[in-house]
């Protein structure tokens, strides 16, 4: 019993410690504040604009600049744009957030087992991995939306397809490092089966790295979203997504740049935010990478 | 070396085979046939599912994939496009030349941009040359591409009316969209040569040569940079995949008749055959990008060179 104690307070202490770092970056703080009021504005979006404002259209309104009634204007066809930005913005964040946990949960797997078991199956599952790596992103996950058909689920199956490989490359190459260790080597000595000691001994030590990546992992997929969402293969309408507002506001560019001006914002501070926390937490979880 | 060179060059066959098997499998779940598709929707059945048996549709999908190979490596036969009712590589290759231009461009730009800002950066920490592009690099590690792409189409184009928005005729068209997709991966570049470079700087090596009393400039150049490049050169390699996606998108913003304009069209009117052979052929090239880049690296680090001297005979 003591020693769960110990073990707890330890890890306790560790968060704490990792916390005070990530405090201490002005960068990170300020990030995490952002994020926390996008995240809020989404949560909160029914309340803020309802979504009718996000779709119901009324031409006697279009194209009218910010004002007190509309705080961002209006689009082509007199929906609020503000509505449609934070709506949008619960579906773009949504799919980057669970795209990144399913894609981390998948190549976390596969890279934990090529590298603790090594050999044949290390081989086959990084040589399949060399071959969806050979396909670019954006064509595979183009290829999985033609397919499949645009929607929610075929989405995050597109993205997790096109962002696992990452994790794999990066959980392997970590577990390879860890299995050499003395504690691993202790746990098989005792009688621990192999999915007890990457479950239990090895993976929460890869876990900074994981973490870390997973934070840029974020922004990189709300960029790729809004991208796939901008070429007309995300969401199908009248689903008001970042991208897509981007690619209705290009016909209005000359007479209403606000359209674009506002959602390339919601695009860009969204995912600097995300990669200010993400770089602050790699300093705090790695004291050593920052000299 | 030579060794090395026969297997990784010997490495592409299976990689290409298994890239063609991935996408035929992924559009083996597109619902719809191929005669129905080119026959048109009052064709009766019969005929429809004639013309299915001719071109094979009904066959088991290994069946189906070796047919596949056998005409992309045979005849360069990749089909005919259901929409236009065109050979499918006669359609492709012309815009897969335009594309791959493009994309070329923009690495050559991104490598050209990115670091040589990174190398100052580094040997100038702390100062504004390192200070001002590192800031820029990572804000702009926030921009899509396309965006980029607007916000140069909006000045340059609108307000200021120095570049044309669209077309491929001059030098002029190729600015924006160069420079939109290749300012992503130089930012890219930029944060991967600094940190590498800062990483070099605080070797042994490094200290070695300034203890010797070589000058600060043979230092950077021939001691710190060399070993610090090494990394920098994979990351090109690999940013071809985000210039690939950039190269898409700045098609479709600045109509340009490239590849990845011509799938996201092709995409509404489904037309599977021009979808697979545009993707087939941009993934050939990728792979072969990134095999060019595995030989200069092992060129470049003599540890794989020495590892395939010693395993020789």
């Amino acid at each position: 019993m003591e020693t769960v104690a110990a073990v707890q307070f330890k890890k306790q202490s560790q968060t704490k410690e990792v916390w005070r770092r990530f405090r201490k970056s002005k960068g990170a703080v300020a990030g995490l504040l952002m994020l926390s009021v996008i995240v809020f504005l989404l949560v909160f979006a029914d309340f803020i604009a309802p979504y009718a404002q996000a779709t119901q259209q009324d031409l006697a309104i279009k194209l009218q600049g910010p004002s007190f009634g509309h705080i961002l204007g209006t689009d082509a066809f007199g929906r609020d744009l503000f509505a449609r930005i934070v709506h949008g913005g619960r579906t773009s964040l949504s799919i980057a957030v669970l795209a990144t946990i399913s894609s981390c949960i998948l190549g976390s797997a596969l890279g934990a087992i090529a590298g603790y078991f090594g050999g044949k199956v290390d081989s086959l599952i990084m040589r399949t991995l060399d071959i969806f790596m050979s396909i670019p992103d954006i064509l595979f996950t183009m290829a999985v939306v033609f397919a499949l058909g645009a929607g929610f689920i075929n989405l995050l199956l597109a993205l997790t397809l096109a962002y696992f490989t990452n994790y794999v490359r990066l959980v392997r190459s970590q577990v390879l490092n860890l299995a050499e260790l003395d504690y691993v080597e202790a746990a098989r000595a005792g009688g621990s089966g192999s999915t007890r000691i990457i479950i239990t001994h090895i993976l929460p030590n890869a876990m900074g790295v994981i973490i870390v990546n997973t934070t840029l992992n974020v922004a990189k997929i709300i960029l790729y979203e809004s991208t796939l969402s901008f070429l007309g293969l995300g969401m199908p309408p009248p689903a008001p997504e970042w991208g897509l507002l981007l690619a209705d506001a290009r016909e209005y560019m000359r007479v209403a740049p606000y359209l674009m001006f506002f959602p390339a914002m919601a695009i860009v501070l969204c995912a600097t935010s995300v990669n200010l926390i993400g770089d602050g937490l790699r300093d705090a979880l790695d004291p050593h990478l920052k000299s | 070396m030579y060794r090395y060179v026969v297997k990784r060059v010997l490495f592409l066959i299976p990689t290409i085979l298994g890239v063609v098997f991935i996408i035929l499998l992924t559009m083996n779940f597109t619902p719809g046939d191929p005669a129905r598709a080119l026959l048109g929707e009052s064709a009766p059945q019969a005929d429809v599912d004639a013309m299915n048996h001719e071109l094979g549709y009904d066959l088991p999908f290994t069946e189906k994939y070796v047919n596949y190979v056998k005409n992309m490596v045979v005849h360069q036969d990749f089909g005919v496009s259901y929409f236009t009712k065109q050979s499918v590589f006669d359609e492709v290759w012309p815009r897969y030349i335009v594309t791959i231009k493009l994309a070329f461009l923009g690495v050559f730009l991104a490598a050209a941009l990115g670091i040589p800002l990174g190398i100052y950066a580094a040997v100038r920490q702390y100062s504004l040359w390192d200070t001002i592009p590192s800031l820029m690099a990572f804000l702009l590690a926030a921009v899509p591409a396309f965006v980029l792409g607007m916000v140069f189409l909006f000045y340059f184009s609108l307000k200021l009316n120095w570049l044309p928005s669209y077309g491929m005729d001059t030098w002029k068209n190729y600015v924006m969209p160069a420079l939109a997709i290749s300012i992503p991966p130089a930012a890219m570049n930029l944060r991967f040569t600094k940190s590498s470079m800062l990483e070099s700087i605080r070797q042994d090596y490094v200290r070695t040569a300034r203890a010797k009393g070589a000058s600060e400039r043979v230092v950077i150049w021939k001691h710190a940079l060399k070993n610090a490049l090494l990394p920098v050169i994979t990351n090109i390699g690999l940013s071809l995949g985000s210039l690939i996606a950039g190269a898409v998108v700045a098609e479709k913003l600045f109509s340009i008749p490239g590849i990845g304009s011509l799938i996201v069209d092709r995409i509404s009117y489904k037309d599977e055959p021009v979808i697979i052979a545009g993707t087939i052929l941009i993934a050939i090239c990728f792979t072969i990008v990134m095999l060019i880049v595995d030989l200069i690296y092992a060129w470049i680090d003599p540890r794989i060179r020495a590892k395939y001297a010693r395993t020789k005979g």
